[in-house]
């Protein structure tokens, strides 16, 4: 795992290579010409070259996602990214076709710690997802399993529509699922699962890495609270620039005052934060 | 040395090109960037978010709303204060390889007073901003929506200071060019508009509205003709030079304006979502001026603030 990349200022145009359904979801892939490997937990604030703005006038602003995979392809590095069509940018990167072309800046902001980062001592992982905020656990899984960190996976969504990606983003590894719905895995919260885990003695020396809609985030922020574990969380804020420039993705300090998610976050320690819970948060 | 370089208010610059107050950060677009983006640097002076006397920590989340073609922003002016900012940024943004402009605000000419005389001594600072779109305590009244409070206020900092002193207007008036005359008439040196115009947002789906102040300000391409009609009235008033601004995202947007009478522009909303949009803007421009068969004598005090015809 790495610290904060440093993007390259100028926005890059790039070239939208794959495009596939998963459950309700979708997973569009570019290629990243110049740009350098991104950190786990990092984001792009992302543009369709074309057709951007609707017949509405909208989308007009960049929308930020978190990176699920970064892999070599070529000169360049391919770019997954999950999306769930439930607003004008959202619809337009959904439907990006090969050969399109996306403009993108990145990346961007505060990635996940290492565990011994976290909390001293810490050498185990939990990573716990909800519904489209798995992306950023995808890339963290290779990320610590590539650095020998052992991990566990539990990953939650509401229902048959309102998920994706398990297999095409965590396809070797063994996770648990739970469902709103229960039409896959435990019948029930994600944060369920969790909270039987770290009520086990064996997760003391885990540090739990979290992304999802904000109750779920708050919720884990509890939990973990209750049994004094360390939480990293990646979170979500309607933001304009993604660089620090329109201060309008704040976020409540436990001290008093205001973070910009998009430079002191997107990933956050959860004690660092007043609640998850922030007005705007998902935002269409 | 482009053929675009200017003398604004006496301080040379290369290009006609701003940054609009409070909407981009160079301290934090270093952190994101690193050390190139001053290699790279795409305006020929940065002017800083306002700051204000005390630290302020800015309005409650959402603090957003995109529109079509624009965007609300209900941000609350969060900053550091007068003595967090002298002490923290200052350093940082004498770095900037551009004259650095300080946007001020106060809630009264002492407030103002105070902040003129903290940062209009320092080397660092090639000129100051007056963000008057704030109220008066005193009188209840927005200072830059009246001309006497306007012309007072600056019949108080324009003795205190040999800095170059540009008056932000708002837009939210019948008629700017009454206000921008007033600031002419205190001793202003130029004056930058358009500010944003007051909007607001229901939630969606909802009754409520959604920004956490309640209403805020509408920015970006949807208030271009608005800005060009206002900069074209307010340049035709005065003879001090006028920065334009409202919506700037191409070349042809900043030439718009320069036709329009304003000396040079601003690029503001454009800068969220390509952080090198004013670079862009700059290259565009010089084509832009050539095809239009405008001039832009290098060397030219902005203070003519006239485009020849070549």
């Amino acid at each position: 795992m790495t610290a904060r990349v440093v993007a390259p200022p100028e926005r890059r145009r790039c070239e939208v290579v794959g495009n596939v359904a998963t459950g309700g979801y979708r997973i569009f892939s570019a290629v990243d010409p110049t740009g350098p490997e991104p950190a786990a937990g990092q984001f792009y604030m992302l543009t369709a070259a074309d057709r951007w703005s609707g017949d509405g006038g909208r989308p007009f602003l960049p929308r930020a996602f978190s990176v699920a995979a970064a892999e070599p392809r070529g000169e360049g590095r391919r770019l997954d990214f999950l999306v769930e069509a439930v607003g004008p940018g959202t619809e337009r990167l959904a439907s990006l076709a090969e050969g399109e072309g996306l403009w993108l800046t990145g990346p961007l902001g505060r990635p996940f710690a290492p565990p011994g980062e976290v909390a001293p001592g810490a050498a185990g992982a939990i990573l716990v997802g909800g519904g489209i905020g798995v992306a950023p656990l995808a890339i963290l899984r290779r990320r610590l399993a590539r650095d020998g960190v052992p991990q566990r996976v539990l990953l939650g969504f509401r229902d048959r529509e309102h998920s994706g990606g398990v297999e095409e983003l965590f396809s070797c590894e063994e996770v648990r699922l739970a469902s709103e719905d229960g039409h896959a895995g435990h019948h029930g919260y994600v944060t369920d699962l969790l909270a039987v885990m770290l009520a086990g003695d064996d997760a003391g020396s885990a540090v739990v890495y979290a992304c999802g809609p904000p109750a779920m985030l708050e919720a884990v922020r509890t939990i973990c609270a209750e049994h004094g574990v360390a939480a990293e969380l990646a979170m979500e804020s309607p933001m304009a620039c993604g660089f620090g420039a329109c201060f309008g993705c704040a976020v409540p300090l436990a001290e008093g005052g205001y973070m910009r998610l998009c430079v002191d976050g997107p990933v956050v320690r959860a004690d660092e934060i007043e609640t998850a819970l922030v007005a705007g948060a998902g935002h269409r | 040395m482009s053929g675009l370089a200017i003398e604004l208010c006496g301080i040379p610059l290369e290009h006609p090109v701003l940054n609009g107050s409070g909407t981009f950060d160079a301290i934090a677009a270093r952190r994101a960037f690193g050390d190139s983006l001053d290699q790279h640097f795409p305006f020929s002076a940065f002017v800083s978010k306002t700051i204000t006397p005390q630290p302020r920590a800015g309005n409650p989340p959402p603090r957003l709303y995109e529109t079509p073609a624009g965007m609300i922003n209900s941000i609350g002016l969060p900053n550091k204060g007068l003595a967090g900012f002298v002490e923290h940024d200052l350093p940082e943004l004498a770095r900037l390889p551009v004259p650095l402009i300080v946007s001020v605000m106060g809630t009264s000419a002492d407030e103002f007073a105070e902040l003129v005389d903290g940062v209009g001594g320092r080397d660092e600072v090639a000129a100051l901003e007056l963000n008057i779109s704030c109220p008066n305590v005193k009188s209840g009244l927005i200072v830059g929506e009246q001309p006497a409070e306007t012309l007072s206020l600056l019949e108080t900092l324009r003795p205190m200071t040999a800095k170059p002193l540009i008056v932000k207007l708002t837009p939210n008036v019948a008629d700017p060019s009454a206000v921008a005359v007033a600031a002419h008439e205190g001793g202003a040196d130029a004056v930058s508009l358009i500010n944003t115009l007051k909007a607001a947002a229901i939630r969606p789906g909802g009754a409520e509205p959604w920004l956490g102040a309640g209403s805020g300000g509408l920015s970006g391409p949807a208030i271009r003709p608005v800005a060009l009609d206002q900069v074209r009235r307010v340049a035709a008033a005065i003879s001090i030079p006028v920065i334009g601004m409202g919506g700037v995202e191409t070349g042809a947007d900043a030439a718009d304006f320069l036709a329009a009478g304003a000396a040079a522009v601003a690029v503001g909303t454009a800068n969220f979502r390509d952080p090198m949009a004013a670079g862009r803007v700059r290259k565009e421009l010089e084509g832009e001026l050539s095809a239009r068969g405008l001039g832009f004598p290098a060397g030219l005090p902005a203070r003519s603030g006239a485009l020849t015809s070549t």
